[in-house]
């Protein structure tokens, strides 16, 4: 397990690295830069003060020794500086990241209220009506895009209130908040429940098929004992570990409903960031949805031996 | 699946079947959902291709007269802020989503299919190197690695395909790495080899057709992701560019402010991909329970 646990860290570590390099370049070769666009937007005439701006934000530097520079700055905390707005990086994403955590949490728990239970019932009661309606259902939440959703929940909004609403403001209190962010993350949460009905569903009818579950039944236990004590638990560890997939649907979900209800989260900022070319905030950015990606499929696979004692790792 | 194990299962279910007709008959009775679901693929695939005949209006010709007209019944679902007939667009979009989602999906298929073939059959370095390629692919969500690649292709709608194609990659490289390397070591495979039959033949005649059955489950389920792919992409004003009739793109420029003031514009497009989306996903439902015995309910 200890030597096993190092390999896979070391290869945690060498996917990050892959990652980062593959972020770096892709931005790079992207036609036009930020000067480009600097450039047209203020109409410059004079290329030599292209040039400056070039040099200003270190872009005549070759292409390694920007990365050098990037990845030694990222291990210190410093992220460079927004090309747009020319204040630090960092400062810049911070401050942005509770809102996205606000609503991405409350739309995984959203996910998990809804998700397990309705799978729960549609395994239970498999090819009855209940099963099909509830299929029919979770298959239509994930054939809507997130955008739409949003769009037609605005819809409902106007037509009820008059008017949308409005997610400039830093709510004050935590049922404020909850207030505030409930609304986009239902929209978000609904098309993770979709997912974790499904993964609920075909992971609890695997386990209804096993031996002890007949054995359970046949020394007498009740259909609801079987059910919920006996299979639900082992039903729920493949639905926990694949927590990782979990987080990056709720990430595309995240980023098209941010932009939907314009909330001054990550996700949106991560859009806007890459229509502008701002190559910190963006690598950054994406770094960071990497690193959180990786982190969380290493822990659930760590977590993987300690939570089935069926898996053992061989060294 | 061969068309004999079809027999044999169809007899075994006690389908008295013995046309082609009957046999699809047979199948919408069994798998009603899967029916459907072929039946609105079926539609999109006709509109895609019949667009013309199917539509009055020219998608791009702009009339400012008609700008934000409510849906009547001259343009039955209403006209954009340009005046374009948004029922010629759907039909016409139908061309793009088609395009994207078949693109796509049959790019990073393609691709994914040689990764695994490579690392599955040569093994040693070259299995660990592609390992590592599609672990880095997939430490990324499939929408922020399509927004990146995206980004950095410029719109165009050669560029959306590729964008989308490949963060898909992955999924069909390890699928068909797996099912490589449980088949090499088969009798059937051992036997070829005994023959004198190349590694390359056997990789191509015997351990590809077998793969076959969950690749065709992968693809039609990927097909609904790139198709809400591509809408995402259009719709953050990243994906096809205009003037082309994307659902997603006349999505983002109805976006919120079309909300309050000409909902059709809204409404339309979205139930386009949502219906689509919903058709492929019915489809991959009911092909993963015919094609794949162990996950059968």
């Amino acid at each position: 397990m200890g030597s096993y646990l190092v390999r896979r860290f070391g290869l945690m570590l060498l996917t990050l690295f892959g990652i980062s390099v593959i972020i770096f370049l892709m931005l790079r070769l992207a036609p036009g830069n930020i000067a480009d666009i600097l450039f047209d937007a203020a109409g410059f005439v004079d290329p030599a003060e292209k040039t400056q701006i070039m040099k200003d934000l270190g872009l005549d530097k070759p292409l390694p020794m920007q990365y050098a520079q990037w990845i030694g700055g990222l291990l210190q905390g410093d992220l460079g500086y927004s090309y747009v707005s020319d204040r630090p990086a960092i400062r810049e994403i911070l401050p942005r990241i509770p809102i996205t955590a606000r609503v991405a949490g409350l739309a995984l728990s959203f996910a998990v209220l809804i998700g397990v239970p309705l799978g729960v019932i549609s395994a239970v009661k498999q090819n009855t009506r209940l099963d099909y309606m509830l299929r029919v259902l979770s298959l239509s939440g994930l054939s809507m895009p997130a955008f739409w959703l949003g769009l037609l929940v605005l819809m409902g909004f106007v037509s009820y209130f008059g008017t949308i609403p409005i997610y400039s403001d830093a709510p004050q209190t935590f049922w404020a908040a909850l207030g505030m962010y409930s609304i986009p993350a239902a929209v978000v949460g609904f098309r993770s429940s979709a997912l974790m009905m499904r993964l609920t569903r075909s992971s609890m009818l695997e386990v209804l098929r096993q031996d002890y579950i007949r054995t359970a039944r046949s020394k007498g236990a009740s259909e609801s004992v079987v059910n919920y004590h006996h299979a639900l638990k082992n039903a729920v560890l493949p639905v926990v570990t694949v927590i990782g997939i979990e987080a990056a649907f709720l990430m595309g979900g995240l980023i098209v409903t941010e932009t939907v209800f314009n909330i001054p989260g990550v996700a949106r900022f991560l859009v806007e960031a890459i229509r502008w070319r701002d190559y910190p905030i963006v690598q950054n950015l994406v770094m960071y949805i990497a690193i959180i990606v990786v982190v969380i499929n290493f822990t659930v696979d760590m977590l993987y031996a300690a939570l089935d004692p069926r898996i053992k790792y061989s060294d | 699946m061969s068309s004999l194990e079809f027999r044999a299962e169809l007899s075994k279910a006690g389908a008295n079947v013995d046309g082609r007709w009957s046999a699809i008959r047979f199948f919408a009775r069994r798998y009603p959902l899967g029916a459907i679901g072929a039946v609105i693929m079926a539609i999109f695939v006709f509109a895609a291709i019949f667009a013309p005949l199917l539509t009055v209006y020219d998608p791009l010709s702009t009339n400012s007269a008609l700008s934000l007209a409510k849906p009547s019944a001259a343009h039955w679902l209403g006209c954009d802020f340009m005046g374009r007939d948004v029922y010629s667009r759907i039909v016409y979009g139908a061309r793009i989503s088609l395009a994207v989602g078949c693109g796509s999906m049959a790019l990073g298929v393609s691709i994914g299919v040689l990764i695994g073939l490579l690392s599955g059959y040569i093994g040693g370095w070259v299995d660990l190197a592609a390992q590592r390629l599609i672990d880095i692919l997939q430490s990324l969500p499939l929408l922020v690695m399509a927004l990146l690649m995206a980004a950095s292709l410029g719109p165009s709608l050669h560029n959306t395909i590729i964008a989308i194609s490949i963060p898909l990659i992955p999924y069909s490289a390890r699928v068909v790495r797996a099912n490589t390397l449980s088949l090499r070591e088969l009798p059937f495979v051992e036997s070829a080899k005994a023959i004198g039959m190349s590694e390359f033949r056997i990789a191509l005649r015997h351990v590809l057709p077998n793969t076959l059955a969950p690749l065709i489950v992968l693809a039609t389920a990927q097909l609904g992701s790139t198709i809400l792919t591509e809408a995402s992409l259009s719709f953050l004003g990243l994906g096809i560019p205009e003037p082309h009739p994307s659902w997603g793109r006349m999505l983002s420029e109805s976006a919120a402010e079309y909300v309050r003031t000409a909902p059709w514009l809204v409404i339309f497009p979205g139930l386009a991909i949502s219906f689509v989306v919903f058709g492929t996903n019915l489809l991959g439902d009911a092909l993963r329970d015919i094609l794949d015995p162990r996950q059968r309910s």
